[in-house]
């Protein structure tokens, strides 16, 4: 019987073969041919843990670290490990109820699964850091202290020009594809922290792991070949001087305003205030969601720059600038003179400009005292000089004056969200009022400083330099230089002396010796710093929030010493109620100062102190205030101010819509935009606040100037 | 019984041996990888007898020592004893219902103090004897139902038990005595169809339709090649294998797809995809392919409720070990996967894919092919014995670890669902080990008394 089965052996020996085959065709599959199983190894068993380094530092002129890093703790938790304590003694030192204790247990265990640690609490406060601390070894393994570096502010100022770090959202991760954001990640979100991210944030570090089948941590992989150092972000040394931002701040307590001083030489920024501010420790640490969700609904904006962020018409600081343009076109000479019986008819009919001193002018007696007519005047015959062929040009050519002073286009200063401001143009003019339907007549209060030109704090700041360099200017910056080079390109542009027009010195001249009379004997006599020659310029600017007439903003801008200038400065008390010289001047020559003297001589410390004490929040903002502060009424507020703060916002992103709509036509009220925008504008009028409002009450502004 | 002779050695086939040997030193090796973990002192790791690896060693120690026990024993004691020892490990699994031990939730485990006994495991070597011995009497013919009968009883009484037992995966081993009988004599027809249809269904749900259709048709190529000579006389094979082929094309073309798309339920649908790792499956109906892709969703709830890892969780980190040897391997104990713990089982049941692992498609290959020069030289050894009794234990042996080897690798590979059977010779673990070579070295000792005629 066997023999004749013999061929069944080959038989057999063929299904060996073919499932042979099989075998090592499936094997060539699953390790030659594809690639996918190598790659979910890679997903399986390779960790790649990124290192972050730290974050730059930030110094001050005196080389003291303004910006900072701290250590602060986690209190970390690995589940499976945590079976089995006491958990009362754990929840009494914790200062939670077991309850809670249940919670962040199984939100640990759901985010992070019961192998893995994760935070149980984050910034352990201090006291109960010391107490966890001391009682660890009670809970040993399922229990530990984890560091973490986050920001410090060891002068607790500056808290707008540093800005603040945030975690970054999908839009930023959108943004910054190619610099290696993971969802998780802390970046700058405003100020320096933003404009200088790439430098701050150093170079991440990459450690290649080894994890096991729960993903714990078993090693380095390959020995750390692929491991990648980290690099520590890099340091910025800037000209600030944190005392006198300090005392800026101080200064600016309980006002709404800014202050900014720039040194002209360099252009570097010495202090920048926004008021008011906000303790930039807040936003660091366990709490800062809770923080920012107040200050973003806080009526006063403390997270708004005002300095770079909020236009405001300049006043009388703006009639150095047409003294300026004045004697270089040739229209008037320092010994010029104009009348002023009481106000400026040169338009006729027209409701005249008041002016305070009654009396003759020449160009320096004119600044010195403000007058009005006299630069009403001046910008009458700039503007009506025959060498232009129409009204469309001669205010073209004056406004490429202007946008030579650096006003009506962003500086480029290295803060992020600079406001533009806005110079009026013929264009615009065209289209409110129609080809040929306007004059110089239309927007005489231009020549004031009122009406449709707006500037920022920065820009006044930055008009001062120029006048005090006598011709030229360096874009302002904080930053003036970053450890290790400037990698990313991010300074080139503040190196650069920029002289837009060749106005001879014999002008600056002129001017400054106007601005010397206004602290000699003008407007700004309170200015007045002993042995220190300075010039400045006082304004009051009107200003009216829904056609209401609001208390002027108090400005004053300034520079000293007039022979080699070391400080230009402006200063602006929103809605002060009175004269530039009663709170911006006494303020800026408190800054000086500090500034020249490095202190602030004994009999001025009462000034100082006097300053600082006044409470000029206006009242808008004070309602505003109370009424979020009422319980009734507090959920709708919140709604409401949600809403302003978007427009805001939207605002804030396209200027051109702002300019189009916010400066109403002065006269005719037939112009005006769209009901509906209007409205919208009033919202955020009304969280901005300056002088922005003119739809109904379009004379009266020129009244009371000084 | 015993008969001590002066030459062990003489007529024993070496290349056996030395197969046998590399195959339990690469165990040897793939255990010791599988828990190596850097650091630590191997050298005491290996003396303290509490790593695997030197129990292992241990075991390959006492499987040597059984091993020249069996070749010095008389060959005739085989065949003398093949019933009564058959009878001994019938009794032997029955003991376990009593006295047994559980091991990975089977209760099939004899507790020997020093290792585990599996009878069922056991019992292939006396059931192969049994079979052996029923079919080399003369009255047996393969013709008669009867004969079928009692054989299939001899052969599956240990597997309906290990059923009972939930071995399953032990079981199925059982079926390789079917290769003794289709080499007796067993008509084709039982086998050929069974097989087939078994082969070509798996095949058909995890090969994609139109490669699996090339593959057929190669086959089919192939057959007609070697069945040319037969050809010539009988014109109507070529029919009969085109009839074949036709069939075989239906069925994984039509049939199969049939039954997935519309026969079967989602459930069932999904139970068998994850068992063979399939989930890409392309459903022709969209609404089909949704309501399979709301099963696939249960069950993935359903098992991380049960805490537990599902068989294709199994499978498929240990095709994700080997896949990522790529064709040189990651070099030994530079496995991540095999470091990091992720193929379950991996000493035991998944040992082929810390091979795969470490030494690639080289490595793999290779120790495939050495099991199937094994399985052949088997083959040949019993191709060559004069007496029915040695040449049905030969194939008795060739088939268990023909099912063995095939049915682990596949599985490690993910072509076979994973019933739990061990790779023969580089599994952990003491009963497969001395199974294998109990069953080996008879067989060895079998060869080299080829001479005699054993009955």
């Amino acid at each position: 019987m066997p023999v004749f089965n013999q061929s069944r052996s080959r038989f057999i020996r063929l299904i060996f073969l073919i499932a042979l085959i099989i075998i090592v065709a499936r094997l060539f599959y699953l390790q030659v041919v594809s690639d996918k199983y190598r790659r979910l190894a890679n997903e399986n068993a390779i960790l790649r843990k990124t290192i972050y380094p730290p974050r730059g530092l930030l110094f001050d002129r005196k080389k003291k670290a303004v910006l900072n890093n701290t250590l602060t703790y986690d209190l970390m938790v690995t589940p499976a490990l945590a079976k089995g304590i006491d958990t009362l003694l754990f929840c009494r030192l914790m200062e939670i109820d077991t309850a809670e204790f249940k919670k962040r247990m199984v939100n640990a265990i759901v985010k992070n699964s019961s192998q893995k640690p994760s935070v149980f609490e984050a910034s352990l406060a201090a006291s109960k850091y010391a107490r966890i601390q001391e009682n660890l070894w009670r809970f040993q393994n399922g229990f530990y202290i984890q560091e973490r570096s986050i920001r410090s502010y060891p002068f607790n100022a500056g808290a707008n020009i540093l800005g603040y770090l945030s975690e970054v959202d999908t839009n930023y991760l959108k943004k910054h594809a190619e610099d290696g954001y993971v969802s998780g990640d802390y970046a700058g979100m405003t100020g320096i922290e933003a404009s200088y991210e790439k430098a701050l944030m150093g170079e991440r570090g990459v450690q290649v792991l080894l994890k096991d089948n729960y993903s714990r941590i078993q090693g380095s992989y390959e020995n750390g070949a692929l491991d990648k150092e980290a690099v520590a972000g890099s340091n910025l040394y800037t000209s600030l001087d944190i005392e006198l931002q300090q005392l800026g701040e101080k200064l600016m307590n309980n006002k709404v305003g800014s202050i900014v001083a720039i040194d002209p030489k360099t252009g570097s920024i010495i202090a920048m205030v926004s008021s008011p501010t906000y303790d930039p420790g807040l936003l660091t640490g366990a709490e800062r969601q809770k923080n920012f969700s107040k200050l973003y609904t806080d009526p006063r904006l403390p997270l708004l720059n005002r300095a770079v962020n909020a236009a405001y018409s300049p006043g009388s600081t703006f009639k150095t600038l047409q003294a300026l343009v004045g004697l270089h076109e040739g229209v008037i000479t320092t010994n010029t003179t104009f009348g002023c019986s009481g106000a400026f008819y040169g338009c006729g009919s027209a409701k005249p400009m008041k002016c305070l001193d009654p009396g003759t002018f020449y160009l320096r007696t004119a600044i010195t005292h403000s007058c009005n007519t006299y630069f009403a005047n001046v910008m009458q015959r700039i503007i009506n000089n025959p060498i232009f062929p129409s009204q469309d040009s001669s205010l073209r050519s004056w406004d490429n004056y202007m946008y030579a002073f650096g006003l009506g286009h962003r500086l480029g200063v290295d803060i992020p969200t600079e406001q533009k401001g806005n110079i009026p143009t013929p264009e615009y003019f065209n289209k409110v009022y129609g080809k040929g339907h306007w004059n110089y007549c239309t927007y005489r209060s231009v020549s004031i400083g009122q009406g449709e030109v707006n500037v920022t704090p920065l820009q006044v700041a930055n008009e001062m330099a120029y006048i005090a360099n006598k011709g030229w200017f360096i874009i302002p910056h904080i930053v003036d230089s970053i450890e290790g080079g400037d990698k990313f390109s991010l300074l080139e542009k503040y190196k650069k002396r920029n002289v837009p027009l060749p106005i001879p010195d014999s002008i600056f001249e002129a001017v400054h010796d106007g601005m010397q009379g206004v602290i000699e004997g003008g407007t700004g006599r309170g200015a007045k710093i002993p042995g220190i020659i300075m010039c400045g310029k006082t304004g009051t600017v009107e200003n009216y929030y829904r056609g209401v007439k609001q208390p002027n903003h108090s400005f004053f801008c300034a520079f000293a010493p007039r022979e080699n200038p070391k400080i230009a400065i402006m200063c602006v008390v929103q809605n002060s109620g009175r004269f530039g010289a009663t709170y911006a001047a006494p303020i800026v020559s408190l800054m000086i100062e500090k500034y020249l003297n490095d202190t602030i001589a004994a009999n001025r410390k009462g000034l100082e102190e006097k300053m600082a004490g006044i409470n000029l929040i206006p009242t808008i903002m004070l309602q505003k205030m109370r009424s979020r502060d009422s319980l009734q009424r507090a959920k709708e507020e919140e709604k409401a101010l949600k809403d302003d703060l978007k427009n805001i916002k939207d605002t804030l992103q396209s200027d051109e819509n702002l300019s189009d709509i916010e400066i109403g036509p002065v006269k005719t009220k037939n112009n005006l935009p769209p009901k509906d925008n209007q409205d919208k504008m009033k919202l955020k009028n009304e969280m901005l606040a300056p002088n922005r409002q003119r739809q109904s009450a379009p004379v009266k502004k020129d009244s009371l100037k000084k | 019984m015993y008969q001590q002779k002066p030459t062990i050695s003489k007529g024993i086939d070496w290349l056996m041996v030395w197969l046998y040997i590399i195959l339990c030193l690469v165990g040897l090796i793939c255990i010791f990888s599988v828990e190596y973990r850097g650091g630590g002192n191997i050298i005491s790791g290996f003396l303290d007898f509490k790593k695997e690896y030197s129990k292992q060693f241990f075991f390959f120690g006492i499987s040597l020592v059984v091993a020249v026990l069996i070749l010095l024993t008389d060959s005739k004691f085989f065949t003398a004893t093949a019933n009564l020892s058959y009878l001994a490990g019938i009794c032997l699994i029955m003991a376990t219902f009593v006295v047994g031990k559980e091991v990975g939730g089977s209760k099939s485990w004899i507790p020997l103090g020093f290792m585990n006994i599996q009878p069922v495991e056991l019992c292939k070597v006396f059931t192969s004897l049994a079979v052996a011995k029923y079919l080399s009497i003369p009255e047996t013919n393969f013709q008669k139902t009867k004969s079928q009968l009692i054989a299939a009883a001899i052969a599956f009484t240990p597997a309906i038990l290990s059923v009972l037992q939930k071995e399953t995966g032990a079981a199925i081993v059982y079926l390789s005595f079917a290769i003794a009988f289709f080499r007796e004599g067993l008509p084709v027809k039982y086998l050929v169809i069974f097989l087939s249809l078994v082969m070509l269904i798996i095949a058909s749900i995890i090969i994609d339709p139109d490669t699996l259709l090339i593959i057929l048709t190669a086959l089919t190529a192939l057959v007609i090649y070697l069945a040319k000579k037969r050809m010539r006389r009988n014109r109507n094979i070529i029919i009969i294998i085109g009839a074949v082929w036709l069939a075989c094309v239906g069925v994984q073309k039509f049939l199969v797809p049939a039954l997935f798309e519309k026969v079967l339920k989602p459930h069932q649908v999904v139970r068998i995809f994850s068992t063979f790792g399939i989930d890409d499956y392309k459903f022709k109906s969209k609404i089909r392919a949704a309501e399979i892709q709301k099963e696939y969703g249960k069950l993935g709830s359903s098992n991380k409720k049960s805490g537990e890892k599902s068989e294709s969780y199994n499978v498929k980190q240990s095709k994700i070990a080997i896949g990522s040897g790529g064709f040189w391997g990651k070099g030994f104990l530079k496995g991540t996967q095999t470091s990091g713990d992720f193929v379950p089982a991996q000493n035991t049941d998944f040992i082929f894919s810390s091979v795969g692992e470490s030494f690639g498609f080289w490595g793999s290959t290779t120790l495939v092919l050495l099991y199937f020069g094994m399985m052949l030289r088997i083959v040949f050894l019993a191709e060559r014995q004069r007496s029915v009794f040695s040449r049905v234990y030969a194939y008795c042996v060739a088939g268990i670890l023909f099912f063995h080897v095939v049915l682990n690798v596949y599985m490690t590979i993910g072509l076979a669902p994973s019933p739990g059977i061990t790779l023969p010779f580089l599994s952990y673990g003491g009963s497969s080990l001395l199974t294998f070579t109990i069953l080996l070295f008879i067989l060895i000792k079998l060869d080299a008394d080829r001479h005699m005629v054993l009955r």
